[in-house]
């Protein structure tokens, strides 16, 4: 292992950037793992005798920006938090009764410590390698399983972005299903909440589907594939749709229904009457509304739909000892697998929310659950009865939570001006005012609303005399019959030591970044720092409602346009939008400007879009979203665009050439010369160039991608700029559009603010997307500042390249750019090893584990390959011990070549090795402590896989997507 | 690898039986295809009575990690399909050419078998494409 040497700065003149990490910003030598003498060793390791050289190399002249961030110079983290609680005060704590599918809840503060502001939770990243992911897969599985009791489904995913992406993703799946039918007309009831029908809008129209909006008058003719129900509606009211939906089912029309899972404590569940696909959001169960999000939506459908469904699902298998072991299942029904022919674009879930949800359920258990639906229905009958008292009409009788109260157009302002004046939120409707009650109302909050509505009136009866005439509200038709959430998990955790310890216990099998470097090429799992978590679960960021009166977010909209205006900076971009809540989401939103920006011109009929072959998967799914004709550019073996095959394509669509989807740096990890010309060429053909985000930590502060001639950019702020991967979600994916573009970013049809009035219609719930966690990316970029950024920047190149150049030699590293360097990532090739070894990608990556290490990214962008990035955040000798393991792994492998290890029973094969290796018969050639302690410092702080390797195969083969009866585990 | 004499190959690495009229045909993938595409876990299958062109994606198969078409090499129409299979997608990988069949079809052009390869002949192109 290379030592590091005693620092010396007195011989080095060309640190600028090093003295100024010296000297002013605490919080950049926080973010950036190595020491500046780590940098100065680094440095020596590749040649070099300044950053900066290793920036002239490594990146082309032609796409580097000559001036510096035009953004301030770091702050210190309790600056960074005054101005933050400044911003926080300035939003306004109201009481929000506004419903539209969020809530109020009380986030259970057991929940809220262990989950949400549990880096062991928030910092691990998407479970593909399951075996150091069992913990938050068991969570997941809950949350699965949750979602099935409570809809009456049959099989649900992990969860979705929103509830409005989530009916949208319906709407695409039941299309997919019907194609036989050749219909394209999607019945929407005019009941479902505003913002869902405009995301189901937006999604229908590139794809020539067309949404019929039905009030009441339903009429199936045959046109129809699909229809959407919202239960209860949105305005409150609980309907009993079966004789409609057998009607649907007739005419062979799929039955979507939006939900609200309190509600189905007491009604019977949409899977009981017929439904075939039912979405939410599972936000009022323990999480906070946050001004729109991240929440995890849901996703239920009938088995036989399972190899449709979108997003992720988990699923149980064994692992090679045959016990039970959890992994996402059927994953080749994922974009990355798919490309355009994906039924979704969807990558994502919201894991991290979806654990707190499922973690609700499991802490109240089914009585704490039909308790707290039984206390908000009592409430809203209650207020109901009162007004009735005051003479108050109500237009439905069958309600739930929410009441809507009848008052003529003049009164109903008159009521909305009183209630605001006590910041009270109540929604304006047509016919009067929408009320709707959750978990946190009071009684006094009862009596606040008789007086306001009532103009200081209170009802002539007490509450205790209305509470003994209260009548039932719900249709006895619908009354829930069906146990549920009968397992034991749902059981056994009430007390909160019970549930610490579980949450514990869970965190306990995963490896997040607590407890190593997590090395996921492309994925970019650097620091998210305390200071920039703590202000997500401030009541002033957390607390608000996202269709909140705008005044009382003030500090909220501050925020958020400082950021936009951070990211324009950084980007080159004349705007920023912020409302996609994923990267996905990013790129349909981009695409979707870009058909618009050619329609505007009178060249609708531009619609092919060059994808390299080297791209995402996602991108030809989004293209495919978007309405777009893919067209594949060859790469030459580097990854790099086929200059010839772009050129000869860009020539033969010149007439429909609607845009070029381009990663930089490239998906393999090089600066490609060429930028610069490649955007010229596509806008010599009349198209616009759309840049993939995903990899913009190598660019930051050095080069801004607005300014070479790209128009349109998706970010993703869980990479770049600190949100966590939260286990697998949320994701922020905000895109950067070039003037020209800026009038068509996608607006919010209630909330005018939100976007410019001629942008494209909304693409997610709500209009800023994932708003609660933007303060991260804020504090981020205020922390670290101009020169911080950029040093991240440097730091992240210098990192991926003294791992690609200890590990050159031991193995191949691909794809190199100009003088032998990488950019912020190294690929690493495993090829020949199967031929040598009978060692595959996934040997290796289970044996890391062995070392207590999460593999890189697994066989992309190339297969037999493992691709590396370290991020800035690093230490030089976290990024030692991995290299000693893959070094240390490649003498293993070599003794397999020599004949000296067993080609079948090794320890690569075997990996990875649980607590089980120290006990009972050892049969291997090999001894317990090599499959266990291969290198001296992993004695000393070991992580123990909970399973051994998981055998997919057999669990797609058998899918099971719901908790399994507890024997399975003893 | 198995490579069996007597079958007809195709570059995307199927294998047709062809009866000796040269009418009716079963295809399924090579043992070298199924190696490859590691364990399958899913069969996607045409129903019979759909006709298809040379090239057309007959059925797909879907491994753990990959989803592959199986692409016709020659036109016809599909007479019956391996229902087994729907159950027990893991035939494809133990015995790719036997109880592994995927479709029994009608061939409507006898001459479309004349681009096919013989077993030494696709011996030989997967060794070549393996260096390639």
């Amino acid at each position: 292992m290379p030592q590091s040497t005693v620092p010396n700065h007195s011989n080095t003149s060309s640190q600028a950037n090093l003295e100024a990490l010296d000297e002013s910003a605490e919080f950049i030598r926080r973010h950036i793992g190595p020491r500046p003498y780590e940098i100065a060793d680094m440095r020596q390791t590749l040649g070099l005798s300044s950053l900066e050289q290793l920036i002239e190399q490594a990146i082309p002249q032609s796409i580097r920006s000559s001036d510096p961030l035009k953004l301030p110079s770091s702050r210190p983290e309790a600056e960074t938090l005054r101005v933050l609680r400044r911003l926080a005060s300035a939003n306004l704590l109201a009481k929000s009764w506004l419903g539209l599918g969020y809530a109020n809840t009380h986030t259970p503060t057991v929940l809220l410590r262990n989950i949400l502001e549990n880096p062991g939770f928030y910092t691990a990243y998407t479970p593909y390698q399951a075996e150091i992911s069992q913990g938050r897969l068991e969570a997941l599985l809950n949350f699965q399983t949750m979602i099935i009791d409570l809809t009456g489904m049959e099989i649900a995913n992990a969860s979705l972005l929103d509830e409005a992406t989530a009916a949208a993703e319906a709407m695409s799946m039941c299309h997919g299903l019907q194609a036989k039918l050749g219909r394209n007309v999607f019945a929407v009831s005019t009941h479902c909440h505003p913002q869902t029908i405009e995301v189901v809008q937006t999604r229908v129209r590139p794809l020539g589907i067309e949404v019929s909006l039905v009030q009441d008058e339903w009429s199936f003719d045959g046109t129809c594939f699909g229809m959407l129900l919202q239960y209860p509606t949105t305005t409150g009211a609980v309907h009993d749709y079966r004789q409609l939906v057998a009607r649907a089912h007739q005419d062979q029309v799929l039955v979507t229904v939006a939900t609200d899972l309190l509600s189905l404590m007491l009604l019977e569940p949409p899977g009981a009457w017929g439904a075939d696909v039912v979405v939410g959001n599972s936000q009022r169960f323990g999480v906070p509304l946050g001004f729109g999000g991240p929440h995890a939506a849901f996703f239920a459908t009938r088995e036989a739909h399972k190899r449709l469904i979108p997003g992720r699902m988990v699923g149980v298998s064994k692992d090679a000892h045959g016990k039970p072991a959890l992994r996402l299942a059927l994953q080749t029904r994922e974009q990355h697998i798919r490309r355009e022919k994906a039924t979704s674009n969807i990558c994502t879930a919201q894991v991290l929310l979806a654990v707190l949800a499922s973690m609700y359920a499991v802490y109240h258990g089914p009585d704490g659950l039909r308790r707290i639906a039984r206390r908000v229905h009592r409430m809203a009958r209650l207020l109901a009865a009162g007004l009735r008292e005051l003479k108050y009409q109500l237009v439905h009788d069958h309600f739930f939570d929410t009441i809507y109260l009848a008052v003529p157009e003049g009164d109903r302002e008159e009521i909305l001006e009183r209630a605001g004046g006590r910041s009270i939120n109540l929604r304006r409707l047509p016919q009067g005012v929408g009320i709707a009650l959750d978990e946190t109302t009071t009684r006094q909050d009862l009596e606040e609303l008789w007086e306001v509505i009532g103009d200081a009136a209170s009802p002539a009866v007490s509450l205790e005399e209305l509470d003994r005439q209260l009548q039932e509200t719900l249709p006895e038709s619908l009354s829930r019959t069906s146990d549920f959430l009968t397992h034991p998990v749902f059981h056994r955790y009430h007390s909160e030591t019970e549930m610490l310890r579980y949450l514990n216990r869970l965190q306990e099998r995963d490896l997040s970044l607590t407890k190593s470097m997590i090395p996921l090429g492309s994925c970019t799992m650097k620091l998210n720092a305390t200071t920039e978590m703590l202000p997500i679960s401030w009541p002033e960021f957390s607390g608000i409602h996202p269709f909140a009166p705008l005044p009382q977010a003030r500090g909220y909209l501050e925020m958020i346009h400082q950021l936009e205006a951070m990211l324009a900076e950084i980007t080159g971009f004349a705007g920023v939008s912020l409302q996609p809540n994923a990267g996905s989401q990013g790129e349909y939103a981009g695409l979707l400007i870009i058909r618009h920006y050619h329609e505007s011109r009178g060249e609708g009929g531009r619609d092919v879009c060059l994808i390299p072959s080297s791209a995402h998967g996602t991108n030809p799914a989004s293209a495919t979203m978007a309405g777009l004709r893919v067209v594949v550019v060859r790469c030459d073996e580097a990854g790099n665009i086929d200059l010839e095959d772009l050129r000869a394509k860009a020539e033969k669509h010149r007439q429909e050439l609607a845009a070029l989807m381009i990663t930089y740096p490239s998906t393999h990890g090089v600066f490609e010369e060429g930028l610069v010309q490649i955007c010229e060429l596509i806008h010599e053909h009349g198209g616009q160039v759309y840049l993939d985000g995903a990899n913009l930590n190598a660019l930051v502060g050095l080069c801004r991608p607005g300014r070479l001639g790209v128009d349109v950019a998706h970010l993703n702020l869980h990479k770049t700029f600190c949100i966590p991967h939260g286990g697998g979600g949320p994701g922020v994916g905000p895109i950067g559009v070039a003037r020209h573009l800026a009038p068509l970013m996608p607006r919010h049809s209630m909330v005018p603010e939100a976007g410019p009035e001629t942008g494209i219609s909304a693409v997610s719930a709500a209009p800023w997307g994932s708003a609660s966690i933007l303060p991260i990316s804020w504090s981020y970029i205020t922390l670290m500042g101009r020169e911080g950024l950029e040093q991240a920047t440097l730091v992240a190149i210098l990192n991926a390249n003294y791992i690609a150049r200890r590990l050159d030699g031991h193995y191949q590293i691909l794809y190199k750019g100009r003088n032998n360097l990488v950019a912020h990532e190294c690929i690493v090739d495993l090829r020949p090893l199967k031929h040598s070894a009978g060692i595959e990608v996934d040997d290796v990556a289970k044996r890391l584990m062995d070392y207590g290490f999460h593999a890189p990214t697994m066989s992309w962008p190339v297969a037999g390959t493992l691709m590396i990035e370290p991020t800035e955040s690093e230490s030089k000798e976290e990024l030692d011990r991995f290299c000693d393991a893959m070094i240390s792994i490649r003498e293993e492998i070599r003794r397999v070549e020599e004949g000296a290890a067993d080609r079948e029973d090794n320890p690569l094969k075997n990996a990875p090795h649980t607590l089980d290796a120290l006990v009972g018969d050892w049969k291997h050639p090999y001894s317990r402590q090599e499959a266990v302690f291969p290198l001296p410092w992993v004695r000393e702080h070991k992580f123990w896989p909970s399973v051994g390797r998981i055998d997919n195969a057999f669990g797609d083969r058998n899918l099971v997507c719901a908790c399994p009866p507890v024997e399975d585990y003893l | 690898m198995n490579v069996p004499d007597g079958l007809l190959y195709s570059r995307e690495h199927e294998w047709l039986d062809v009866d000796d009229d040269h009418k009716i045909a079963k295809l399924g993938i090579t043992d070298y295809a199924q190696d490859q595409l590691g364990d399958v876990v899913f069969v996607d299958l045409p129903e019979p009575g759909d006709g298809f062109e040379v090239g057309a994606a007959l059925a797909s198969l879907e491994s753990v990690k990959a989803v592959s078409e199986v692409y016709s090499p020659v036109s016809g129409k599909v007479l019956q399909v391996n229902e087994m299979l729907a159950d027990s997608p893991e035939t494809i990988n133990e015995d790719p050419y036997i109880k592994g069949w995927i479709v029994e079809i009608a061939l409507s052009d006898a001459e479309e078998l004349d681009d096919l390869m013989s077993a030494s002949q696709y011996e030989n192109y997967v060794e070549e494409e393996a260096e390639g």
